[in-house]
């Protein structure tokens, strides 16, 4: 099977090539069999690629640990849903499903624009098999999964166990969705320079594309935050590490790109920008899949140096350089139809925004690369840690939040003083209005940056609930619906408008959460036994009893804690240590072997609308350190002891692992009977649930805009649409 | 006033305020940045009292506690042989353990390098096996 599954691979490397040929010298000679086959040739890509793909699952699945992968990443006692998921939990699998979803939303694209956009697609399709090809040359070459061994391990080495939690199950296909779904629109742009058609097409064919990139980004960011948050045991949910980092800046570039896009739209300006930031962000894409695979940055992501670092700077510098190259060729192709009236308008305010996302992009870049860009200039190579972020992006973020409130509400061309009275009274009102009152009766005012985020989200708010009312109202004038229904048939003929606001309200609440969070958190570093108890933030948590708990898998050792206020129990929080068995490793004594591996946290967190309690458990062996040497020198007797005869007698290596056993729970039960002290981090953090409650609405409202318009609803409008007064509902264009 | 002269003035703004924000960035980075250093780097340049961020492997075997504070050798990846002490005292990463690669800030105080509170960062292994290919 896995040389089958290698001989896909390789045929799919040929079908790329071939496709990229097919497509070019279609493109060139104006032979439409040739496109059309090249097309296909994608078509096929997928069917191969789906194909090595599931041939990757079934081994998990059976645990066939004569693909190295499998043996390498995966265990007979690792759940089953961890074992299709580990699949991805390896450079070579991972890179298999960068190139699997690639070819599936490349398939997709071009059988929507089978018909359309027929001097673009195939140069689009091209790019897309050029990616294709890319990818699929590391996993022939560099990386290849389907590598075997010819003695295959009885056991495999097992997921790692801070791996073991859905959301890290789930965050590399959103991620990898996100970065190929980017390729789209990227490969449309490459194709709509070469062929000098620069109009809108090539951007509402792929609009869909680039705004589900958009979202499968950005719930994978989300994802990696919540995982960070509840499972890894210094209790944030983002650090400013190079890898989240190299996902949330494509990110950024995608939410500039699909609000500029409107701009050309409906007036015909910004071309040159939106093919720019559309050929940055596809780079971006290709660039944070560099980061996370290729080990250059220091962090705690890089999965090691390897030998990708090459390839992938080449095809990323082939990116900028093509890129470059295209819109400078074209230039004159790019002029706007249009001039910008005033920067009181909403094409203003559109590229305001776009600048303030830009300068964060750059901002993250800059102090992302920084190690590597003074090691390259000076010799030395210096780290600028995360505070760094801190003066740079709050502000953006509150011009970012400001603007997607003004937005939406804005006149287009240029904005009136009837129509500043009509739409902006109320918001601003209600904005001011929560942010005397959050400094009136809160001490939030000790925190300025983080009174003016609420203040503004509120702003936000209003926007949004201002439009949905007058939306709904205004549809009640005339179909006389009841209140509820008007609403939704408000939204759904105007899914990408009210999608929209609806991510706005998402992200005011979620930026909202971030502020509290981060500015008002009480943190506490305390060592405590049995009994004692520690103050935070008005808390009282008091170190109730520990507990323990060995198997052959893990050995916990942890503590029960109540949490009370003003002399009420408020909750009753677990927090444990684990430890896993050092697999492999000779050196390490039979006793120690269940200490000295692999450990993670099991946090304690009791969320909560208005503040979250978080606590974690540092256990420290020390005291039993002494204990588990002389079991170790106790069982190396005994095991040297034994004539060869008797070590493989199954009788007597059972009851000496019984033995074993026994020693071992014994010495975990020591945690309980004689506890020592041991260090717990207490956190208590403000509207931290508000960070996930607005990540779901920005998926809900980022779903309704993404949701395609039933066939007979959809009017396809040619035409921009004309400048309306913000308010009225209107058909817009699917 | 005539359109181009207004396109002028809008791009002079938008022109100068880039400038501010990259000289701003420059800056940052000059003096809030650390220099990353390998053991053997770090033996060589460092002075004391002064802050440097030590990147490395942890050395088997090495790894002890005294009372709060958490005990290791960190290995020069370029050169086997070349260690440092380092005495650290806070959060210390789950995935931390002898072999893994780390970053922790440090600065020199007699013969240890003492890490600096919560600085420690340890490299998430891309595969899960005891320490035994690296160290």
């Amino acid at each position: 099977m896995a040389l089958l599954g290698r001989a896909l691979l390789i045929l799919g490397l040929l079908v790329c090539v071939y496709g990229v040929v097919a497509s070019l010298y279609g493109a060139r000679a104006r032979r439409r069999e040739y496109v059309d086959s090249g097309r296909r040739a994608v078509y096929a890509l997928a069917g191969l690629m789906t194909f090595a793909f599931a041939i990757l699952e079934v081994a998990f699945l059976r645990s066939d640990f004569s693909f190295n992968v499998v043996a390498s990443h995966s265990s007979t006692t690792t759940p089953a849903f961890y074992k299709a998921t580990a699949a991805w939990s390896s450079q070579e699998g991972s890179l298999l499903l960068w190139v699997f979803l690639l070819s599936v939303w490349s398939s997709l694209i071009l059988f929507l624009t089978r018909k359309r956009v027929r001097e673009i697609a195939p140069y689009a399709t091209a790019v897309l098999l050029g990616f294709a090809a890319f990818f699929v040359s590391l996993t022939v070459f560099f990386a290849n999964p389907f590598s075997t061994s010819a003695n295959p391990p009885t056991e495999g080495a097992g997921l790692d166990p801070l791996l073991l939690h859905p959301s890290m199950m789930f965050h590399p296909p959103m991620l990898y969705s996100g970065y190929t779904l980017l390729t789209v629109p990227f490969a449309f742009a490459i194709g709509a320079l070469v062929t000098g058609r620069l109009g809108s097409e090539w951007i509402s064919v792929t609009r869909r594309f680039a705004l589900a990139a958009w979202l499968f980004l950005g719930i994978g960011i989300l994802l990696g935050a919540r995982w960070s948050y509840t499972e890894l045991g210094w209790g944030g949910y983002w650090a400013w590490d190079a890898v989240e980092n190299a996902a949330l800046m494509p990110w950024l570039a995608a939410t500039a790109f699909i609000h500029s896009v409107m701009i050309q739209e409906r007036r015909g300006m910004l071309k040159v920008w939106n093919v720019s930031l559309i050929l940055g962000s596809g780079t971006l894409a290709v660039l944070g899949t560099f980061l996370v695979r290729s080990g250059i940055l220091d962090s705690i992501h890089a999965f090691g140096a390897s030998t990708l670092g090459i390839p992938f700077v080449l095809l990323i510098a082939t990116m900028i350089a093509g890129s470059v190259g295209l819109v400078v060729w074209r230039r004159e192709r790019l002029r706007s139809d249009a001039q910008l009236d005033s920067l009181l308008s909403r094409e203003a305010v559109f590229l305001f925004q776009n600048l303030v996302l830009v300068a964060m992009v750059f901002v993250i870049f800059w102090v992302t690369f920084f190690p590597l860009i003074s090691e390259a200039v000076t010799g030395t190579k210096v780290s600028v840690g995360p505070p760094a972020f801190r003066p740079f992006i709050v502000p953006l973020a509150l011009i970012l939040v400001l603007l997607s409130g003004i937005g939406p509400i804005i006149a287009w061309r240029r904005v009136t003083a009837a129509n500043l009275r009509r739409n902006f009274t109320f918001p601003v009102a209600v904005g001011l209005a929560v942010l005397v009152a959050v400094l009136v009766l809160t001490n939030a005012g000790s925190r300025p940056f983080a009174a003016l985020m609420f203040g503004l989200g509120a702003f936000v708010a209003a926007t949004v609930v201002q439009e949905l009312w007058r939306g709904t109202a205004a549809r009640r004038a005339i179909t006389h619906d009841a209140p509820p229904l008007a609403l939704v048939r408000l939204v759904r003929r105007n899914r990408r408008r009210y999608g929209g606001y609806i991510v706005h309200l998402g992200l005011a609440v979620l930026l909202v959460g971030v502020a509290a969070s981060s500015s008002f958190q009480h943190s506490h570093d305390v060592t405590m036994r049995p009994g004692q108890s520690a103050r935070v933030d008005g808390y009282v948590i008091r170190y109730v009893r520990p507990f323990a708990r060995a198997s052959d898998a893990k050995i916990s050792l942890g503590a029960v804690l109540d949490v009370s206020k003003n002399g009420r129990h408020v909750t009753t929080l677990t927090t444990s240590r684990g430890f896993y068995p050092a697999t492999g490793d000779p050196r390490v004594g039979p006793i120690s072997v269940a200490f000295n591996g692999q450990s993670d946290s099991d946090v304690g967190l009791r969320a909560g609308v208005t503040r979250d309690i978080w606590t974690v458990i540092n256990v420290n062996l020390q005291p039993l350190q002494s204990k588990i040497d002389e079991g170790d020198r106790l069982f190396e007797k005994l095991m040297t002891s034994l004539t060869p005869a008797q070590a493989n007698q199954p009788t007597v290596i059972q009851s000496i692992q019984a033995e074993r056993a026994t020693a071992i729970i014994g010495l975990t039960s020591q945690f309980v009977k004689h506890p020592w002290p041991v260090d717990f981090l207490l956190i208590v953090s403000p509207l931290v649930t508000w960070i996930w409650l607005g990540a779901i609405i920005i998926v809900f409202g980022g779903l309704i805009a993404l949701w395609p318009v039933p066939a007979l609803a959809r009017r396809r409008s040619t035409s921009p649409a004309p400048a309306l007064s913000a308010g009225v509902p209107a058909r817009e264009p699917a | 006033m005539d359109p181009s002269r207004k396109r002028a003035i809008r791009l002079t703004v938008a022109l100068t305020a880039a400038v501010l924000l990259a000289s701003a960035l420059v800056y940052v980075s000059f003096t809030a940045g650390r220099d990353e250093l390998t053991a053997g780097q770090l033996l060589k340049q460092a002075k004391p009292g002064q802050s440097y961020i030590l990147a490395g492997t942890v050395v088997t075997g090495s790894v002890s506690h005294q009372g709060d504070a958490l005990l290791f050798r960190v290995r020069d990846p370029k050169l086997a042989s070349v260690t440092v002490p380092v005495r650290y005292t806070g959060i210390v990463p789950d995935p931390f353990r002898a072999g893994r690669g780390v970053a922790v800030t440090v600065h020199e105080q007699g013969s240890y390098f003492v890490g600096e509170q919560d600085s420690l960062t340890t490299k998430c292994p891309s595969k899960y096996q005891a320490a035994t290919s690296i160290s």
